[in-house]
């Protein structure tokens, strides 16, 4: 019994930790949706939010303000990037649009660490990385209250992107735009505003899963190998499907977890840091375009 | 077309710039530079990056597959040929490299299997596998350091016929030979029928799998041969640059270099892996220089280091917008200007 408690556990804490993988893939996912860009530099999007946000906190400004003032920077950032980097890249192919993506990730990496320094910051949420006494005594299940939260911020921040795309006029631009651009600027719907609040959103997504993991492993440059962890959630949850992002970071999240408890250390442990890539390629021989994706259809 | 091959392929221009580089790198080089520095932090690490690059240039840049593990395979040839020379008594050192080369194509071969049927993003996660798979298994695995205790393993002599190459000139000569043979090698491969097969496959692999090539095996092959020379550098710079191994040395970080040398430099010439090579290799050491005499050390290392990476980040999207053929076309260009004139 207490092995199979123990097995629960192990399974609840890595899809916990799994839907911040989510959060990380959620921000790829809906860029893609709006431009077919893949943007490698949420990762770097993440740690630039965060890094920002602390430095804001420490410059006096209250939390609530900070926040706001951080997702106006990322505003900005979504601003310039569209302006400097996707428009005149209009039309070129994927991997062209890819690496310059990398370009934007190093840049954002870059500048965040110029501006704010290299130091590991602490983030206090004021929530606290242990177990819940209530979930103990009720179930007999250690769940650390970070995990919790990281779950329900995931869970809320999806169903309001979900709203926003199926019952608004600017998410129904949106999804027309992702369609075909073209065909949606010519009836006159505005690329650019559209373009602006999809990476403003993905700033907020980004500035989010960025706090989640800041509280946890503390605001350092490490966040970017981590954000990096959410390729292979997308590539099991597929890249056009907000849905996806969340299941394939509980996926991911689960088994890395369960893998690293049971087969790890047989193998000397820190099998974390490769399993999710090669998970993701058993995936990538089913299954290409991921559970949820679109099929890719390629002509000649 | 004009005859004017005189060898093999080659045009007279193309061997009296071979012949040049060589009078410049095998006689200028060694007779005017006598600093040890100048070797050991500049040439050999140019030319140990330059010859990864080459990697990374055939399966990126004439294969078009998206691959990010280069620093993967360079752990894997370097930790094969500290073993190679380990174990098995009187090795030679050219035929340890060879086979530290061709056990980081084994490498390749396994982790370009993806390539048959993701390509894109897809492919580069898949290859990320590679990349964070076989720096945990050298670091986990005592066997492969030999088990050292502390992590860090100091590379052995380089020894050939019984002489050690041991001095910064002697080792630099080492890598001048290596590094020809396979550039050369290289060259040739993308003019003849691989190099094509490579491009057909780059440009539309559906259209090139209909006029009859084997995706299979031209994908494997590029895999495979870019394994190789990555196997190969990683070898070198191990045993020459950075003489003590450590899994961490071919950590992500340096994935990334390589890609950027390889996008900087422009995809699919081999003359772009060293023009790459040279800039983000130099790039740091100007701005450090610049850092600490113009500003006398006023400025902390932690900003140089990371305005060098905003320059990076910039310089690629602006080569990607103007110049996606990189730093190698726009040579071309300007010297296509001047000859118009």
């Amino acid at each position: 019994m207490t092995e199979l408690l123990f097995f629960v556990e192990v399974v609840v804490a890595g899809l916990l930790a799994g839907t911040m993988y989510s959060l990380v893939a959620l921000g790829f996912v809906l860029i893609y949706k709006a431009s077919s860009t893949f943007n490698f530099a949420q990762g770097a999007m993440v740690f630039f939010a965060v890094l920002a946000f602390v430095g804001f906190m420490e410059l006096g400004l209250p939390f609530f303000l900070a926040f706001i003032v951080t997702i106006l920077l990322m505003g900005l950032v979504g601003f310039c990037t569209e302006r400097l980097v996707l428009k005149p890249l209009m039309n070129q192919s994927e991997d062209t649009l890819l690496m310059a993506t990398i370009g934007l990730g190093f840049v954002l990496e870059g500048l965040a660490q110029a501006a704010w320094g290299v130091e590991v910051r602490r983030l206090d949420l004021g929530i606290g990385d242990f177990p819940i006494q209530w979930i103990i005594d009720t179930f007999g299940l250690f769940v650390s209250a970070l995990d919790l939260t990281a779950g329900l911020v995931a869970a809320s921040l999806i169903l309001g992107l979900s709203i926003l795309f199926k019952y608004t006029k600017m998410g129904l631009g949106l999804r027309a735009v992702a369609d075909d651009p073209g065909a949606a600027s010519s009836i006159g719907i505005p690329l650019n505003n559209i373009m602006l609040l999809v990476w403003t959103a993905a700033g907020v997504v980004a500035l989010v899963a960025g706090m989640m993991w800041g509280a946890r492993a503390g605001v350092q440059f490490a966040l970017v190998d981590l954000a990096l962890k959410a390729l292979p959630v997308l590539i099991i949850g597929g890249f056009s499907s907000i849905p996806g992002a969340i299941v394939g970071g509980l996926i991911i999240g689960a088994t890395e977890k369960v893998l690293e408890v049971y087969i790890g250390p047989y193998f000397g442990g820190a099998i974390e840091g490769w399993a999710p890539y090669v998970l993701a390629i058993f995936f990538l021989l089913y299954r290409p375009e991921g559970l949820f994706g679109e099929k890719i259809i390629r002509r000649v | 077309m004009k005859s004017n091959k005189i060898f093999m392929e080659y045009t007279k221009n193309d061997l009296i710039n071979f012949l040049l580089l060589m009078i410049i790198s095998l006689l200028i080089i060694p007779i005017t530079v006598k600093s040890g520095y100048w070797y050991s932090s500049i040439l050999i690490p140019w030319l140990c990056l330059a010859l990864a690059s080459i990697g990374q240039q055939i399966v990126m840049g004439y294969a078009g597959q998206l691959a990010l593990g280069a620093a993967g395979f360079m752990a894997a040839g370097a930790f094969a040929c500290y073993n190679l020379i380990l174990r098995v008594p009187d090795i030679p050192f050219f035929v340890a490299l060879a086979l530290s080369g061709l056990i980081a194509a084994a490498f390749g071969i396994l982790f370009g299997l993806p390539s048959l049927r993701v390509r894109g993003i897809y492919l580069m996660v898949a290859t990320l596998a590679s990349q964070f798979f076989i720096v945990w298994m050298i670091d986990k695995f005592g066997w492969f350091k030999n088990y050292d205790s502390s992590g860090i393993i100091t590379a052995q002599d380089i020894v050939i016929m019984g002489k050690s190459f041991t001095s910064p000139l002697e080792m630099y000569l080492v890598i001048v030979f290596v590094v020809t043979v396979l550039t050369l090698l290289a060259i040739n491969m993308a003019r003849g029928s691989t190099g094509r097969n490579w491009m057909a496959v780059r440009d539309m692999d559906i259209a090139a799998e209909s006029m009859g090539i084997s995706l299979l095996r031209t994908k494997l092959q590029a895999f495979a041969i870019s394994a190789f020379y990555c196997g190969v550098a990683g070898a070198l710079f191990a045993f020459t640059y950075l003489k003590s191994l450590e899994p961490v040395a071919f950590d992500i970080k340096l994935s990334f270099k390589i890609l950027f040398m390889v996008i900087l430099g422009g995809l699919g010439t081999i003359s772009g892996a060293f023009i790459g090579a040279a800039f983000i290799l130099l790039f740091p050491v100007l701005l450090n220089s610049i850092g600490n005499n113009v500003f006398h050390g006023a400025i902390d290392a932690t900003i140089i280091s990371s305005i060098e990476q905003v320059v990076f980040g910039v310089l690629i999207i602006i080569f990607m917008i103007y110049e996606p053929l990189g730093m190698a076309k726009l040579w071309d260009n300007i010297r296509l200007k001047f000859k118009k004139k």
